[in-house]
């Protein structure tokens, strides 16, 4: 079985590699491929549109349907992780850690025991908790701010800069698994609630959606910024760059929470209680 | 509103979709109704659609209002407005006949799974009704990531059997992503229409042809033809019956459609057929899977998985047919396209009602179920005898085809494992009636827990199940009548321009 | 004439080793997706031959001598008149970065379903997953033909 894989990979790299020899030229602004449809992106884009950032304006406008179908697969994923390994426990566990903050002393305490809720002198901890964490908490709790605004300023200046709602929406994701990786999920879910993760996801596939059946209803075709210009005042040309940002906005949205969600259903493996 | 339809049939199970998803987390009795009315808009736009693009010949519909190539454009002619009337119906009937199966089994998880399922279905009609080449790799990837959900969430191999569907699924649409890869470095445009007016005048065809290969190894890959089927009956057999029944009739058809529609607008038939000599290979191929189907079916013990090698055989005819290259072949694959959903609907309701009824789907466990399960089994029969191939049903109509076609051309391996492969699939099926046609011989002191305490109860499935069971099992006859209104109105516009003769 | 021959071949790899790199990445990536017997090895094959396709379509957009296509100098100075030649090729970028997606997408629902598969039989090997479905199997038998 293996043999016969390694025959067949090898004839597949042979096949690709002697087809390399009808490639046009790396880098070849004479290429088929660079002539046809993309000139016209790079020289009308900018006047069509009002974005500077080519790859936004052919993402969001030119192709945006193609788009609207990348951020519902984002969603299906989420939705299919949420689907496969989800459980809910219905009975309590069977004991619980506690920790007592001045001495270090760890206490287990079964069902049906005692457990100090509310006190400041014992915290929960996970059976994985490590001490001397002090250094990673604090760091990554100063970076979050930071990183989180800068998620926000690539989300909203992927116009004029190499940017948009994916990357933006992927970075603001990735500083909610860093506090639950550097600190614990219990603590992070606290924060940030796996509905919320939900609701906020589903409200930015919406709002793309939204905005193109918007078109739809005020006469254009679905996701045609320009009939958007009968809403605002401003002319289609600006009415196709605002749209843009919408979208995106809706895009940023959408993935950040997708990618909590799917974090918080494969670390945990459904059960939510422990991260990694 | 007229203008929109061909938006509107996406539109709506998508919105739908993420309803369903919060409404899941609301209140559970939200999902099915959403999920239904969404289902029915969608059936109706397309049949709308199919109305418009009978009177006009084809409807180009241009998204975000930009022309093609520049932006995306859906393209609807005789052929896929069909397809889209065929996918909307199934998903109805499916979504009514499971109701309660899938109420029962997946409980609390509802709401994704009615979420997943209209995502699935909105996939599958974005694939047949795009204009654009990695458009079509999207929303193929969107149906194949909610059917390795779908499926990874079913009996206890679901999960190895999907994420072994998972890896071959992904060497296949990655195969596709490749040769639309090539396509466009030697092009420079990804849209259908205008690669059909230019790739005729190309030089450097070197790259079309290996786009061309790529391309039909990822897609055969994803419609399970063999030697490329081993994902299937693992995938099939260990679903769960609601998913089963959604995903069987409807994925390998679908990707038959990508093959079709590249073959006829993108690469052009003359191009594909007799520039490339592959043509001979690939009916072979098909006879060697029908043939190997047929041994394989024969020695499964249990239902579904049979079922699931009786698809790899009609792939086999439907490809097999294709490659023929003549317009009976060409018109018998396609209309065993539509024929093939509607059969292998039919037959695996039934198995799951079946299951349902009795948890289990052994061969053996099957005695006396014609008393007990009088409507299912009819359902059942009808659907085997279309498979067969017996007049009036729609099976004998698109098997006429093909062996005319196979006849034509002068390929008698094909014929020969045509008419092989009936006389296995009667003895298939008859093996499956005549065990339940006969109660057990001591009653129901053999088997542990398979409740048969008297052989004259009927436990039938529940209502909701039975008589969309036994619409399909009409639809099924009714396609038969109609045969040559559907290859009119859906097949011979398609392809008439490529195969003038007639047929 | 082998001098030239194997001039020409060299011309070939070296003009196109970008295309080279790709074909071994896919290479790879395939292998490991059918030789390894570890789950997570197969599922990081499969990330690696789908992130080759998406380097094959990056090299596409390429030119010598461009940028990044982000207008320059884009408000204010309407002047400008834009060349083609001077900004790479966006539409391959717009196309990967939905790939790019799309790939992770299926490496979480790939993930997921590996999670599951770990829960239920102790192991992500392959073979002593398929070792354990033959017991089930051979025990199903056993207990059905009682």
């Amino acid at each position: 079985m293996r043999r016969a894989g390694l025959i067949g990979v090898l004839l597949f790299g042979a096949v690709l590699l002697y087809s390399s020899h009808a490639f046009p030229p790396l880098g070849d602004p004479q290429s088929p491929a660079s002539r046809h449809v993309s000139d016209d992106y790079i020289e009308h884009g900018m006047e069509e549109t009002a974005v500077p950032n080519l790859v936004t304006a052919v993402l969001a406008d030119y192709r945006s349907y193609d788009t609207l179908f990348e951020t519902t697969v984002i969603l299906a994923a989420g939705i299919a992780c949420f689907f496969l390994l989800r459980r809910y426990r219905r009975k309590a566990a069977d004991y619980r850690l506690y920790r007592h903050i001045d001495t270090g002393i760890t206490l287990i305490i079964e069902r049906g025991g005692k457990e100090p809720e509310d006190s400041s002198e014992f915290e929960r901890i996970d059976a994985q908790w490590v001490p001397y964490d002090l250094i990673i908490n604090k760091a990554a709790g100063l970076v979050v701010p930071f990183l989180q605004l800068f998620a926000l300023y690539v989300i909203f200046h992927g116009h004029h800069s190499p940017g948009g709602g994916f990357q933006g929406g992927v970075i603001f994701g990735a500083t909610v698994i860093l506090l639950a990786i550097s600190r614990d999920l219990r603590s992070t879910r606290q924060r940030f609630s796996e509905k919320r993760a939900v609701y906020l996801a589903c409200l930015g596939l919406l709002l793309y959606a939204g905005t193109g059946v918007a078109c739809l209803l005020l006469g254009g075709n679905f996701l045609d910024y320009g009939v958007l210009s009968r809403l605002v005042a401003v002319d289609p040309v600006m009415a196709r760059s605002h749209g843009i940002l919408l979208v995106e906005i809706g895009v940023g949205m959408a993935v950040s929470a997708i990618m909590i969600w799917i974090y918080y259903n494969v670390a945990s493996a459904g059960r939510h209680d422990e991260g990694l | 509103m007229s203008s929109q339809l061909a938006a509107l049939i996406i539109i709506a199970p998508l919105l739908a979709a993420v309803g369903v998803n919060v409404a899941g987390w609301i209140n559970k009795r939200l999902c099915f109704p959403t999920a239904l009315a969404a289902l029915l808009v969608s059936l109706s736009a397309a049949v709308l659609l199919m109305r418009q693009v009978m009177a006009a010949d084809t409807r180009i519909y241009r998204m975000a209002g930009w022309d093609p190539p520049w932006g995306i454009a859906f393209y609807v002619d005789a052929l896929n407005g069909g397809i889209l009337i065929l996918i909307a119906l199934v998903a109805v009937i499916n979504l009514m006949a499971t109701r309660q199966d899938a109420a029962g089994f997946f409980e609390k998880r509802l709401g994704p799974f009615y979420a997943l399922y209209l995502l699935f279905v909105t996939g599958l009609m974005g694939i047949v009704i795009t204009g654009d080449l990695f458009n079509l790799y999207v929303l193929l990837e969107i149906a194949s990531l909610t059917g390795y959900a779908l499926i990874g969430m079913g009996g206890a191999r679901s999960r190895i059997s999907s994420l072994h569907y998972v890896f071959m699924g992904t060497i296949g649409a990655s195969l596709y992503l490749l040769g639309v890869g090539y396509l466009y470095m030697a092009t420079g445009s990804l849209n259908m229409m205008d690669l059909a007016a230019l790739l005729p005048g190309l030089e450097n065809m070197f790259l079309v042809k290996v786009s061309f290969l790529l391309c039909l190894v990822g897609l055969f890959i994803k419609m399970a033809f063999f030697p490329l089927h081993a994902w299937l009956p693992n995938a099939y057999s260990h679903a769960a019956s609601p998913s089963a029944s959604l995903i069987a009739p409807l994925t390998t058809k679908v990707m038959l459609y990508v093959v079709v529609r590249l073959v006829i607008t993108v690469y052009r038939p003359d191009f594909a057929f007799s520039q490339l000599p592959i043509a001979d290979l690939i009916v072979w191929l098909a006879v060697a899977a029908i043939i190997a189907g047929c041994i394989l079916a024969y020695k499964q013990t249990r239902l579904k998985r049979m079922l699931a090698y009786i698809i790899v055989i009609e792939v086999g005819y439907m490809v097999g047919g294709f490659w023929l290259a003549n317009a009976a072949g060409v018109t018998g694959a396609l209309l065993h396209l539509f024929n093939d959903a509607v059969m292998t609907l039919c037959v695996f309701l039934a198995a799951g009602a079946i299951f349902y009824r009795y948890q289990s789907d052994s061969l053996l466990h099957l005695q006396g179920l014609f008393q007990k399960m009088p409507a299912t089994m009819t359902a059942f029969v009808v659907a085997a005898l279309s498979i067969i191939g017996v007049p009036p049903t729609c099976g004998f109509f698109s098997k006429w085809y093909l062996l005319s076609g196979g006849m034509a051309a002068g390929h008698y391996g094909f014929v020969a494992a045509l008419i092989l492969s009936s006389l296995v699939n009667v003895l298939l099926f008859f093996r499956v009636i005549e065990i339940a046609y006969f109660e057990p011989e001591d009653h129901g002191s053999d088997f542990e827990g398979s409740g048969h305490v008297q052989a004259a109860v009927i436990r039938e499935a529940p209502a909701d199940t039975v008589l969309p069971l036994l619409a399909t099992a009409g639809i099924v006859i009714a396609m038969g009548f109609f045969v040559h209104t559907l290859v009119g109105w859906f097949i011979e516009p398609a392809i008439a321009p490529f195969f003038p003769g007639g047929l | 004439m082998e001098d030239s021959q194997l001039l020409h071949l060299l011309e070939l790899v070296i003009a196109k080793y970008n295309y080279w790199g790709i074909a071994i990445l896919l290479m790879i990536g395939l292998y490991a997706m059918i030789a390894k017997s570890n789950l997570v090895k197969k599922i990081i094959g499969m990330n690696i031959f789908q992130t080759a396709i998406i380097l094959f379509f990056v090299s596409i957009a390429t030119k010598w001598e461009a940028t990044i296509p982000i207008i320059k100098h884009a408000h204010g100075g309407h002047a400008h008149s834009i060349h083609a030649a001077d900004y790479m090729n966006p539409l391959p970028h717009v196309l990967m970065l939905t790939a790019i997606v799309v790939s992770v997408a299926t490496l979480g629902v790939a993930l997921a379903l590996a999670v599951g598969i770990y829960q239920r039989y102790e192991t992500l090997e392959e073979d002593e997953i398929l070792g354990q479905l033959k017991q089930e199997q051979i025990q199903a038998e056993e207990s059905g033909g009682k």
